[in-house]
């Protein structure tokens, strides 16, 4: 055998191996998509069959009897989202105009270290909190106890898409603001942060997403309730724990509007995403 | 800005960039502060309730809560042995089967894909991350649950009962399906670190092996992964972080019993799903006590875990920038 045949024998090898190698992370990657569209799939596939008006207008109906819809679940999820960000985003705006404005402040850093820490602690610890600071004193679930809750989930991610997006703004925009004598609070809010709307609402809109998906924290604060919202103080239903119940039920038509429910928040979970994506382009890769 | 001269500055001492002097800058620098003060103090104050709630029970059972695997409610005894068991199970061979894939998805996205290819996998593999906990729970109970129950558990019980792993009754509901799901909900996180760490890698690195030769799969091989473990193994402790905190999903289907088994096939608890399963229903203080301790050491290994992961890939981001 001469050298250029074991070359020859070599290249083929290397060749082979390449060739495998590379057609593996693409069926790996094959893998990794796959879930999603199975989920996907059955999610809209057995969704779909329970969807009409009256899922969103009424009450669960007990078992034995047809119909009846997850109206009180909405409207709870609404509630706790629309009072947990009320709470959450104008704190986690600060946060995020904080460490984008103020990096050099010797408090810089421990915000930024809280904020990553935060976004790190299981939600379901977050619950526990909640179930301390508002569930022990006021002896009773809460709707409160729920949306406080999701308003700490939701600082995190709010202030880590407010830096992220405000660091786009090019300093020569502050320089051009601060040059014409503007005090820096005018050139943050009136340039940094209105030139920015666009991209802080959509990090709160995939931060709201986010929140109206989580069910763990809401267990043992918000409850679940088998009525329309009965007030702040009063145990209220959510779509995802309404799910989890039904998920785990052993009755076809419970079953069914836990598909429908997963639907409704798949969808918009998806079109809060899409939206930023198409919002932001390609300013963020 | 100089320093030197005494007459501009005429305290030299103080750092001149971040002192507000319009008294607007000052009232809005002080807003802003006190807002953003709220998460630092949130952060602290889950520590301290947490520790207050749990008081009760760190007194009555010490650290041995940790070690002990018997959990009673009805003779008030706790022991938490059980749920760490199945937290690090689940969450290992939730990463075993991760990491690799997001390796590889990694690779994928950065070295092979076009780009357009590259956009449009990369966000399904983020769509990954924003499906709900309890919708893959629900998609679990029905989809995944049964496929293991009637194809992969006999299928790995046949030909692979010989290792303890694969023994028992297939029942679907168990750790294999709790480690596959908390797998699928963890690839994401892992895939965006490790995709940031290869795309960090210079490109002068890549047309070195090219240009000695390395077929394509070598040069990623040599020039790609192998500068790039220790953000690998970050990405990997991130996956972590987000795994030992799964909730819903798992509680859905890890089956819940609390009871410590080698088998993948039969049932378990984790520290998250005692937690989720029993709070809202815990009768005695004792008890709650009890799961607020879980609580409590779930939240300090998160948050270790967590600091640890962005120790490494901060490092990798300054070492990124030569």
């Amino acid at each position: 055998m001469t050298f250029q045949d074991v070359y020859a024998k070599l290249d083929a090898r290397r060749t082979i191996v390449n060739r495998l190698m590379l057609g593996l992370l693409g069926l790996a990657s094959l893998v990794a998509i796959l879930p999603l569209v199975f989920v996907l799939y059955y999610v809209v596939h057995r969704g779909i069959q329970g969807l009409n008006l009256s899922f969103f207008t009424q009450l669960p109906k007990p078992v034995g009897e047809t119909g009846g819809g997850l109206g009180n679940a909405v409207l709870g999820t609404l509630v706790l989202v629309g009072l947990g960000s009320a709470v959450g985003v104008p704190i986690g705006i600060a946060s995020g105009v904080f460490l984008s404005e103020f990096k050099r402040s010797r408090f810089a850093p421990w915000l930024r270290s809280a904020v990553e820490l935060l976004a790190g602690v299981p939600s379901i610890i977050l619950g526990i909190f909640a179930y301390a600071v508002l569930v022990v004193p006021l002896h009773g679930f809460s709707a409160a106890a729920g949306a406080l809750a999701l308003a700490i989930i939701l600082i995190p991610t709010v202030a880590k898409t407010t830096e992220e997006v405000l660091k786009l703004v090019p300093d020569h925009i502050r320089e051009a603001g601060l040059g014409l004598g503007l005090p820096r609070w005018k050139v943050i809010l009136r340039i940094v942060v209105y030139g920015s709307r666009s991209g802080i609402l959509t990090g709160v809109m995939l931060g709201v997403a986010r929140i109206s998906g989580e069910s763990a924290p809401l267990l043992f604060t918000a409850l679940n309730s088998q009525y329309w919202p009965r007030g702040l103080l009063a145990p209220i239903s959510s779509l995802p724990v309404q799910i989890y119940t039904y998920a785990i039920s052993p009755f076809d038509d419970w079953t069914q509007l836990a598909w429908t429910g997963s639907m409704v928040l798949v969808l918009f979970v998806l079109v809060a995403n899409l939206l930023m994506r198409a919002i932001l382009g390609g300013k963020k890769a | 800005m100089s320093t030197a001269s005494p007459i501009t500055s005429p305290s030299p001492s103080r750092r001149p960039s971040t002192r507000p002097i319009n008294p607007g800058d000052r009232l809005f620098r002080r807003v802003l502060m006190g807002l953003s003060g709220v998460v630092v103090a949130v952060l602290a104050l889950i520590a301290i309730y947490l520790a207050k709630l749990s008081w009760p029970a760190i007194h009555e059972f010490g650290l041995g809560f940790f070690w002990t695997t018997d959990w009673d409610p009805v003779k008030e005894h706790f022991g938490a042995g059980a749920f760490i068991f199945g937290t690090l199970v689940s969450s290992f061979f939730a990463l075993a089967l991760a990491v690799p894939l997001s390796i590889a998805v990694g690779l994928f996205l950065t070295e092979l894909a076009p780009p357009r290819a590259a956009a449009v996998v990369g966000f399904m593999v983020e769509m990954l991350a924003a499906i709900p906990s309890v919708v893959y729970g629900l998609w679990g109970i029905f989809f995944l649950a049964p496929l293991l129950r009637l194809y992969v558990q006999p299928f790995l019980g046949r030909h692979f009962g010989w290792l303890f792993l694969f023994q028992g009754p297939p029942y679907g509901i168990g750790m294999l399906a709790a480690g596959l799901i908390l797998a699928i909900m963890v690839t994401p996180t892992i895939t965006a670190i490790c995709r940031e760490v290869f795309r960090a890698v210079p490109n002068t690195q890549r047309e070195a092996a090219l240009g000695l030769g390395a077929t394509k799969w070598e040069m990623i091989r040599l020039a790609v992964v192998k500068s790039s473990w220790s953000g690998v193994f970050g990405a990997g402790i991130l996956g972590l972080g987000r795994a030992l905190g799964e909730t819903m999903a798992v509680t859905m289907l890890i089956g819940n019993r609390n009871e410590i088994s080698t088998s993948l096939f039969s049932p378990g608890q984790t520290m998250a799903s005692v937690i989720a399963n029993e709070y809202a229903e815990a009768g005695s203080n004792i008890h709650v006590a009890a799961l607020a301790y879980v609580g409590l050491a779930l939240f300090v290994v998160s948050f270790a875990v967590n600091h640890l992961a962005r120790r490494i890939v901060k490092r990798l981001e300054m070492g990124g920038t030569r």
